[in-house]
């Protein structure tokens, strides 16, 4: 077979994943994306130009080598393609499912100028899940240095900087505070659009082929401090998230059938409650569902809340609502045109001012404002304002909180010297080594930077672990 | 996995475990608690700390049969272990020598009462201590209550043991005689008793401190499903509890949000009842054959 020319190459259309239909997947919790086959891989492979420099790399926060991985998978070299991938990303079946590549990756892809872009995190997945299921390339570890490293949060920033500290050969240990390993992974993101048999497969992994220990039911603040891991490791990593939900302070938030995202995704997710009663933890939806954001955080809720209504029997609405117009809508656009598909309602330019409650205490309505957008704000976004005497009442009976999160301040008890902003996050000295202001600490992720992305906290975890890995050779000390 | 290594029937819906948890024990303090799951189906159960012993490396835990969590977990018997268990969560008990302190336990919330009055004695305040429950069946740890108290008070409901009385009456006796000599209170019980002491003791404007026990899931600040209302607004149960001056809370929203659930708490336990007695038939068919 004679190679494609680049010509023949940019003509192939970019491959669509083949995926669950929406009237059929908003009534299960299983994967909507379900992946590309081999055939559709190929063809994707065939259409990268393999550019002399890349731009696709450096568009990712952890520089895949995206060039090499693709072109090995497409010369029918699967091991190789693993191999490349390892380099830089040892989660790459996560990062495949959930990173933002249209405004990373694929967004410098060349192809994007003219048409449309390498599907670089599919590409990814499929890697991914070709080695989580035959396990070709397990990752390797020097010698024993006999160093010990604590890494707080089992979450993307943890795991990554876990995986790059073990594979230096020094001892890691992962302190987790809820039952099971994975952060946000686990308790966050739905399984969806991130099956937790996936996620545990990729700690499995990584956990036996690199001795990593993960105690989890350790609360750190509680259960043990910061200065009593110092005093027991020679390092620690902090890549505790940002757990801390945050309501509006209008009345009625403590209706019932008022909750935060967290909640409600922690009680769908970590604890199962779409399989109540066969699991024990329950999950309440309403007949008419308002979640206020417009994050990934909120179409996540959205559409579990769908699902819900769906497997409960009851239909209903679910709607969006969000302050902004629909161009400053903050979710990956997979996510807001997943959603659309589902049936969720989008109500732009409108912002909860009360809550409105009936005589048992339940939810019964909200009372809105709507907003136009005036100036552009600190974020060089237009901020929204009200329209005088433009209220009026939403009919709901569930109204979720979606608006960010930050730092859980557990972590921080009986850590002196520790400095942390304002928002609560930690302050690191320099990003690109993530050292914070207590000598031997390091931090990345939601913990330093507020809720991001899964994959810019996996991109400050490797950056620590590598001066971790120099700290403890010796080079850099100084603090 | 945490193993049970000790089990007593306090009463018929009682229970008291003894369990292995070394991480937990070394840090353990009176006021705080725990997060237990049964097993992987569980939901993650908040527990007072009862009691606990650093050298053993174990903790104690007493707790009432109410729903399908609470009656499955006192069907395990020693040797049994339990998924997960996470803490000590939320803030210890602020013990300081106050003078007179009067504690109040009622029905299982005598066991959480218990180590409070321990170290409130222990800091060398004089302890008045009343307890109650429905019924005596349901009353425990009298002895254990006595030897850290100064005095004693002990009730029921239905007078079947005890003076025939709610723990607020004797309560009220109290503070219209030695008023003035009342540092403090601490109330914990049935959330509407812990209303009822802090309505008492608010005219004689008493510090009140209740220790909430409301709906959790994380129990680390994470879902916000514990909030309750105070005067100054909203706060977590779990990270900025579990105890709070008792005259600030709203109690008819707490009471309205531990109800949120009662009709899968129902369902749950029927379930689990049914699968219970199938469980005994089967077995019963198993022995005949």
């Amino acid at each position: 077979m004679t190679p494609l020319t680049q010509r023949e190459r940019t003509k192939i259309p970019r491959q669509k994943m083949p995926e669950q239909d929406p009237i059929v997947r908003r009534g299960n919790f299983n994967e909507v994306a379900l992946g590309f086959t081999e055939e559709l891989a190929l063809a994707e492979a065939n259409r990268c130009l393999q550019c002399e420099r890349p731009h696709c790399v450096e568009g990712c926060p952890v520089g895949v080598l995206i060039p090499q991985f693709i072109r090995a998978l497409r010369e029918g070299d699967m091991v190789g393609a693993v191999a490349a991938m390892k380099v830089k990303n040892s989660l790459p079946a996560i990062c495949g499912r959930v990173c933002p590549q249209e405004t990373q990756c694929e967004s410098r892809c060349v192809l994007g100028k003219k048409g449309q872009p390498v599907a670089i995190g599919r590409l990814e997945r499929f890697v991914g899940d070709y080695e989580l299921a035959r396990r070709t390339c397990p990752l390797e570890r020097k010698p024993a240095t006999g160093k010990k490293v604590a890494v707080v949060g089992t979450g993307p920033a943890g795991l990554t900087c876990a995986v790059d500290v073990a594979r230096e050969g020094h001892e890691v240990v992962m302190f987790e505070s809820l039952h099971a390993p994975g952060g946000v992974l686990i308790y966050g993101i739905p399984e969806f659009r991130l099956p937790k048999s996936v996620v545990q497969a990729e700690i499995d992994y990584a956990v036996e082929c690199l001795g990593i220990q993960i105690h989890t039911d350790h609360v750190i603040g509680r259960t043990l401090t910061l200065n009593e891991l110092l005093a027991e490791y020679d390092a620690v990593f902090l890549g505790t998230g940002a757990g801390l939900p945050s309501f509006m302070r209008i009345p009625g938030i403590n209706y019932n059938g008022v909750m935060s995202a967290n909640e409600f995704l922690t009680r769908v997710n970590l604890m199962k409650g779409y399989l109540f009663p066969e699991y024990d933890t329950p999950v309440k939806v309403g007949r008419k569902v308002a979640v206020i954001g417009a994050g990934n955080v909120a179409m996540d809720a959205a559409r579990c809340a769908l699902r819900l209504q769906t497997l409960q029997g009851k239909g209903g609405e679910v709607h969006i609502v969000y302050r902004r117009s629909r161009d400053e809508v903050p979710a990956r656009a997979e996510e807001v045109h997943h959603a659309e598909e589902e049936g969720v309602i989008f109500d732009f330019l409108t912002n909860p001012v009360e809550i409105l409650g009936d005589e048992k205490g339940n939810v019964r309505g909200m009372r809105c404002i709507r907003m136009e957008l005036g100036e552009p704000d600190a974020s060089g976004r237009r901020s929204p304002v009200p329209v005088p005497g433009s209220e009026f009442d939403m009919d709901v009976d569930m109204v979720i909180f979606a608006l960010g999160t930050s730092p859980n301040p557990l972590v921080f008890v009986d850590a002196e010297g520790l400095q942390r902003t304002k928002h609560g996050t930690v302050v690191v000295k320099d990003e690109e080594t993530g050292r914070t202001t207590m000598p031997r600490v390091w931090a990345g992720g939601d913990v330093v930077t507020g809720a991001a992305t899964v994959v810019s906290a996996m991109g400050a975890g490797k950056r620590a672990a590598a001066d971790i890995n120099r700290y403890l050779a010796g080079v850099v000390v100084d603090w | 996995m945490y193993r049970i290594l000790e089990k007593q029937v306090l009463s018929d819906v009682t229970k008291l475990m003894v369990v292995e948890a070394p991480h937990v024990a070394r840090k353990a303090r009176a006021g705080q608690f725990v997060i237990v799951r049964i097993d992987e189906h569980g939901e993650r159960i908040p527990l007072t700390i009862a009691d606990y012993d650093r050298e053993a490396g174990t903790i104690t835990l007493i707790f009432q049969e109410v729903g399908k969590s609470t009656k499955h977990l006192g069907t395990l018997n020693v040797g049994d272990a339990l998924a997960t268990l996470a803490g000590p969560l939320g803030h210890p008990t602020e013990i300081a020598n106050y003078g007179t302190v009067v504690c109040v336990g009622g029905g299982v919330g005598i066991a959480p009462i218990f180590p409070i009055a321990r170290s409130l004695k222990e800091a060398g305040n004089h302890v008045v201590s009343i307890i109650g429950a429905r019924t005596r069946d349901l009353l425990f740890w009298e002895d254990r209550m006595r030897a850290v108290s100064d005095e004693l008070i002990v009730c029921t409901d239905d007078g079947s043991y005890g003076r025939k009385a709610l723990v607020t009456e004797p309560l009220k006796e109290l503070l219209e005689a030695r008023g003035k000599e009342i540092a403090r209170v601490w109330a914990i019980g049935p959330a509407i008793m812990m209303k009822f002491v802090s309505l008492t003791t608010k005219p004689f404007g008493i510090p009140t401190i209740v220790s909430l026990n409301t709906i959790m899931i994380d129990g680390t600040g994470m879902c916000g499903g514990c909030r309750v209302l105070l005067e100054e607004g909203a706060q977590f149960v779990c990270v900025d509890g579990p105890e709070f001056d008792g005259h600030k809370v709203d109690w008819d929203n707490l009471l309205a949000r531990l109800s949120f659930y009662r009709d899968e708490e129902r369902l749950a336990l029927e379930r689990w009842e049914h699968e219970c007695r199938l469980e005994g038939v089967l077995k019963e068919q198993e022995a005949t054959r």
